[in-house]
């Protein structure tokens, strides 16, 4: 458990970063944030990169701010900032909230934000929230910048529409309304574990009735998206059991359940199932 | 010294829940492990990726040096011997020698100058191997063609122990009522937090090695490295410095270690090797992998008449040493009828070869399987019968002592029925019940499980001889010094790791002899300071070990009365041991046991000759056995719309005789429960149909975490032991025997308005859905 010799590079400002990165980078160099990913695969040796560009230490990347429309989320902020609430929006508490459910403490303090997005694990919190949220990614390259949408930014199991020079400099995520309502809820065997399936789900509620629902699920497709059937399940009803049960028998059936030796995909459905009607259940109180 | 004084209160330090003299040094991060030690080579193993197959061809880097089994001429297999149960002696090469028989086993090893380097080496070696289709299940490997593992053993099977009780037959044939059980456990991995470690090093002008490793038992890794290399055991000196926890899976030998002192020797330097956490759960030891199907007679009134059982045990691709893969069948079909009173039995209990990973013994050895399998049968037969878990369990415990079980072992006294009682009580089963009823009511599933157990501990060489064992361990030595100085050292054949023997065995010391424990030393784990010993395992030290501790301590105590008596000059009825002196009985006189113990080395002239010099006893002992009990009870809720089990509550009314250190013993209760519950619920080593192992990391393989565990509540029945002169019963594996069957009857006991059973550990949410999901969907159709 010892990784492949790799150089590690240190850059201090964005330009030296992404000038390094597109040197290396077809040398299979990669990103060094928190590596609390990258560096357990490392020991496995099932990545081997050649370099790592460690961003630890450049500047203007910790950066977290809020323009009053959306939350700016740099690539050197780490799962822990949230566990305060950062922005003066629902927005800041569904991040706590979620926040908590990831790993452990310690992983918490070290990993990061974008780092979590550009790993792309399909049960990342952070990228559910991504999803559910419609968030927009800011790629930066010797290149150039460039923006992506949450719907073309993932792209499977482990898998980005990040070209191999691109750094995810930045996250944004719309700030949501005043009166905006949301519930999470995520399953996994043991407290801390991958979840192997979780929903986030946002919505307001417009003379009694819901509207501009979102409901994300991940863990249970390569990648986590909004499941538009469960969204129109709810739209325009009274928020409530049947409502809810509709919603997730319409995920369940909706998504095309990620199979393993253990789970099968009607085991899957049965998660997802449980999961959004206990999102949506949570986001009552 | 954390202990208080015991100077003048009459207290004795036994029983005494005194802080263990381990662990300063433990929580400062000053102790020594294996892995501590730095070397000039350090060794990394490449192993098979394929379950089965020819060896082609081994392509080395050119430069490197990459040690394969054609180097390693004149170097034995490892066979273990037992000479009972038509057992075949199967031999495990200490490299693969031309075929594979697992997934991890090693094939080649790699010397380098550091860990890192030897990978990188590792990484460019090319194992071509000509694979065929794997057994992985014991049942795939008992059927007529299968392919057969070792030329030595036809149809797979290593060995095969029968037994059937002369009435059988008549007894079955006339009972009211058969109840029957398929059980399944899967495969798990003992997970000690410190996973194997090896470091040898050769002395040039001695011509010896030193091997440390993380052993539980480092006299019998001497005696066998010794006999698969031929050499002198005297040139072995083996060390297990602190090791990080064992469960059964650090004392079997690991070829590895054969291959360090191999290479020590030929290299004239150090040699070291560090197990990760993937070789660990693939290549280490597993356990567990059972099929038992269990069908029991009861009479009209639900009184157990006669068991029979047939257990299938996947004993992997090897045999363990030294206790060979008997160890869990045959455990299973000695032990199968627990604490119930049943005369009639009839038992087929096989190992059988697989293309998997070695089996050897693992806490409980077999009787976490055969408890949860029995207890599960019981709450089955209570429920045909329409009565009460708890009732059928007091219809059926054994009440007088000693009893013979069908299996002639002999149970000593226990209280099978006063912990079910004390339990049933604690937990307030009708307060309980009406919880229940509530949740229900609700969508809520609560259940409560009963688990009562008989724990054999504390046996002997007589225990382990009625296996055939070729190498029979049991007895126990201590040898016990009170040096020039004062101080007292014990030097012991176990070797604890972990189990706080060096604060127990010191309690035991200073009631004997008159002083505080901290002045007292227990010296363990190394084959020159040490006498010989078997180590730690099977719930044993505290009783065997425990047991030579006290006769020695006995023999020191009667010569410092003696000297006692020469010095002040009195009779030796009118000595009395206490706070460090010798006192004659109501008189002032007195002289402390430091200076009689200097005398005895430099003033012997004043013994004129009818003491003998110095100050150091040996005690001996093995005993015949002696049986803890408990029951255990669980309350689960189960999600049944994920199949998630929550644990509420655990509840423990346990016998293990006179307890030495309450808190120890309590420390060893809880950390044999959160096993039992990742027995129960989270940990299994998963194969795919290739023989690759899926659950290779923490991530996938699943102790529990603190998370896990529930409120533990304890309560303790000490009925003193007859078949052990400290009147201690070893406790060592309760936690986890006891444990499954609870939590499985529980989660059972929440289902029942399904109508599912659970009968396999793990209870997986995966098979506890599946289970329910068929139930739903019959519902659908007659809906």
């Amino acid at each position: 458990m010892k990784p492949a010799p790799f150089i590690r590079h240190v850059p201090k400002t964005l330009d030296e970063a992404l000038k390094v990165l597109a040197e290396v980078a077809p040398e299979d160099g990669r990103i060094l944030a928190g590596g609390q990913s990258l560096v357990p695969i490392m020991a496995f040796r099932l990545a081997k990169p050649a370099h790592l560009v460690d961003i630890n230490e450049v500047e203007g990347l910790d950066r977290l701010h809020s323009d009053g429309k959306t939350l700016s989320i740099g690539a050197r902020v780490r799962h822990g900032a949230f566990h305060k609430n950062v922005v003066d929006n629902p927005l800041g508490k569904l991040l706590t909230f979620v926040g908590h459910h990831i790993a452990h403490y310690p992983i918490r303090m070290r990993g990061t934000f974008c780092g979590s997005l550009a790993h792309a694990d399909p049960s990342s919190e952070w990228c559910l929230v991504s999803a559910t949220l419609d968030a927009t990614m800011i790629a930066k390259s010797a290149r150039g910048e460039r923006t992506i949408k949450a719907t073309d930014y993932f792209q499977g199991i482990m898998s980005t529409a990040l070209a191999e020079d691109e750094l995810l400099a930045e996250v944004r995520l719309p700030l949501l309304a005043a009166d905006a309502k949301f519930g999470f809820n995520e399953f996994s065997r043991r407290a801390g574990d991958f979840a192997m399936s979780a929903s986030l789900v946002t919505y307001t509620v417009k003379n009694g009735k819901i509207a501009d629902a979102h409901v994300g699920v991940g863990g249970a497709e390569p990648s986590p998206r909004r499941i538009a059937e469960a969204e129109t399940a709810l739209n325009g009803q009274t928020p409530g059991d049947a409502a809810f049960r509709a919603a997730a028998e319409a995920a369940a059936s909706a998504i095309e359940p990620l199979e393993d030796h253990q789970t099968t995909g009607e085991y899957r459905r049965d998660l997802v199932r449980a999961v959004v009607r206990r999102a949506l259940e949570n986001s009552q109180s | 010294m954390s202990a208080p004084e015991t100077k003048g209160t009459g207290l004795k330090w036994v029983g005494r829940a005194i802080r263990r003299l381990e662990d300063p040094a433990l929580v400062r991060g000053q102790g020594h492990f294996t892995a501590d030690l730095s070397a000039t080579h350090w060794v990394r193993f490449v192993r098979s990726a394929d379950a089965a197959g020819k060896i082609v061809n081994i392509g080395k880097p050119g430069g490197k040096m990459v040690i394969t089994a054609a180097d390693l001429t004149g170097v034995k297999k490892i066979t273990p011997m037992l000479h009972k149960f038509s057992y075949r002696p199967i031999g495990q090469p200490i490299l693969a020698d031309g075929v594979v028989r697992f997934v991890g086993e090693a094939v080649a090893a790699v010397v380098a100058p550091s860990e890192e380097e030897a990978e990188d080496i590792a990484d460019l070696v090319e194992i071509e191997i000509d694979a065929t289709a794997p057994l992985t299940d014991a049942r795939d490997a008992l059927k007529t063609g299968a392919p057969q593992i070792h030329a030595e053993a036809p149809g797979n099977i290593i060995l095969e122990g029968k037994v059937k009780t002369p009435g059988f037959d008549a007894v079955w044939d006339g009972a009211a009522k058969t109840i029957m059980l398929d059980a399944r456990s899967h495969r798990q991995n003992a997970t000690p937090m410190e996973a194997r470690a090896g470091h040898a090093v050769y002395d040039a002008a001695s011509g010896r090695v030193t091997l440390n490793c993380t052993t539980q038992m480092p006299h019998l890794m001497r005696t066998a490295i010794a006999d698969v290399l031929g050499m002198p055991e005297s040139d072995l000196r083996v060390i297990a410095p602190d090791v990080g926890g064992g469960f059964g899976q650090k004392m079997s030998l690991c070829a590895e270690y054969v291959v360090l002192v191999w290479l020590a020797r030929k290299l004239k330097s150090s040699v070291a090797w560090t197990e990760d956490r993937r070789e660990n759960l693939i290549a280490s030891f597993h356990s567990r992998d059972q099929y038992i199907t269990l069908e029991a007679a009861f009479d009209k009134d639900a009184k157990l008449l006669a068991l029979r059982a047939d257990v299938v045990s996947n004993i992997g691709a090897y045999s363990c040493f030294p206790t060979t893969s008997g160890v869990e069948p045959l455990m299973a079909m000695a032990e199968m009828p627990g604490p119930y009173d049943v005369q009639q039995y009839q038992c087929l209990a096989r190992g059988v070869i697989t293309n998997t990973c070695t089996m050897a013994a693992y806490r409980g050895v077999s009787r976490p399987v055969i408890t949860f399998t029995l207890e599960r049968l019981m709450d089955k037969a209570a429920l045909a019968f329409g009565i009460d878990p708890v009732d059928i369990r007091r219809r059926n415990l054994i009440d007088k002592f000693p009893y013979k079980s069908a299996m002639g072992l002999e149970y000593d006294e226990a209280t099978y029925k006063e912990t079910l009682e004390m339990a049933v009580k604690a937990i307030d089963v009708p307060a309980f019940r009406a919880r229940q009823k509530a949740a229900r009511a609700k969508g809520q599933y609560l259940g409560i499980g009963f688990a009562t157990f008989s724990e054999r501990t504390g046996y002997g060489s007589p225990a382990f001889a009625a296996r055939g064992m070729e190498i029979t361990p049991g007895w126990e030595t201590v040898h016990l010094t009170i040096d020039p100085s004062g101080f007292v050292e014990a030097r012991i054949g176990s070797s604890p790791h972990g189990q706080g023997l060096r604060t127990t065995l010191a309690q035991i010391i200073a009631d004997e002899i008159g002083v505080t424990p901290d002045i007292i030393k227990v010296i363990h784990g190394d084959t020159d300071t040490s006498p010989y010993g078997w180590g730690t395992f099977a719930s044993r030290s505290l009783v065997i070990s425990g047991g030579a501790t006290l006769i020695a301590a006995r023999k020191i105590r009667a010569k410092l009365i003696k000297i006692a008596s020469h010095l002040l000059e009195a009779a030796p009825e009118d000595i009395v041991l206490e706070a460090g002196s010798a006192k004659v009985a109501g008189t002032d006189r007195s002289i402390t046991i430091a200076k009689m113990a200097r005398e005895a080395y430099t003033q012997t002239h004043k013994f004129k000759g009818e003491i003998e010099p110095g100050m150091t006893e040996s005690g001996t002992y093995d005993p015949p056995g002696t049986f803890s009990n408990a029951c255990h009870v669980a309350i689960v809720e189960v999600d049944t719309e994920t199949g998630h089990v929550r644990m509420e509550k655990f509840l423990v009314a346990e016998d293990a005789g006179k307890i030495i250190n309450p808190m120890i013993a309590d420390g060893q209760v809880h950390g044999g429960i959160a096993q039992g519950i990742g027995n129960a619920l989270l940990e299994e080593i998963i194969y795919d149909d290739n023989g690759g192992i899926l659950t290779a990391n923490l991530a996938d393989y699943m102790p529990p975490t603190a998370r896990e565990i529930p409120e533990i509540e304890l309560h303790h029945i000490e009925t003193p032991s007859t078949q052990s002169i400290t009147k201690a019963k070893g406790l060592g594996e309760g936690g986890c025997i006891g444990a499954p069957a609870a939590i499985i009857n529980a989660i059972n006991d929440a289902l029942t308005p399904f109508g599912v059973g659970i009968d396999e550990i793990p209870a997986t949410p995966q098979r506890i859905r599946a289970a329910l999901r068929e139930v739903e969907k019959a519902a659908r159709k007659t809906a």
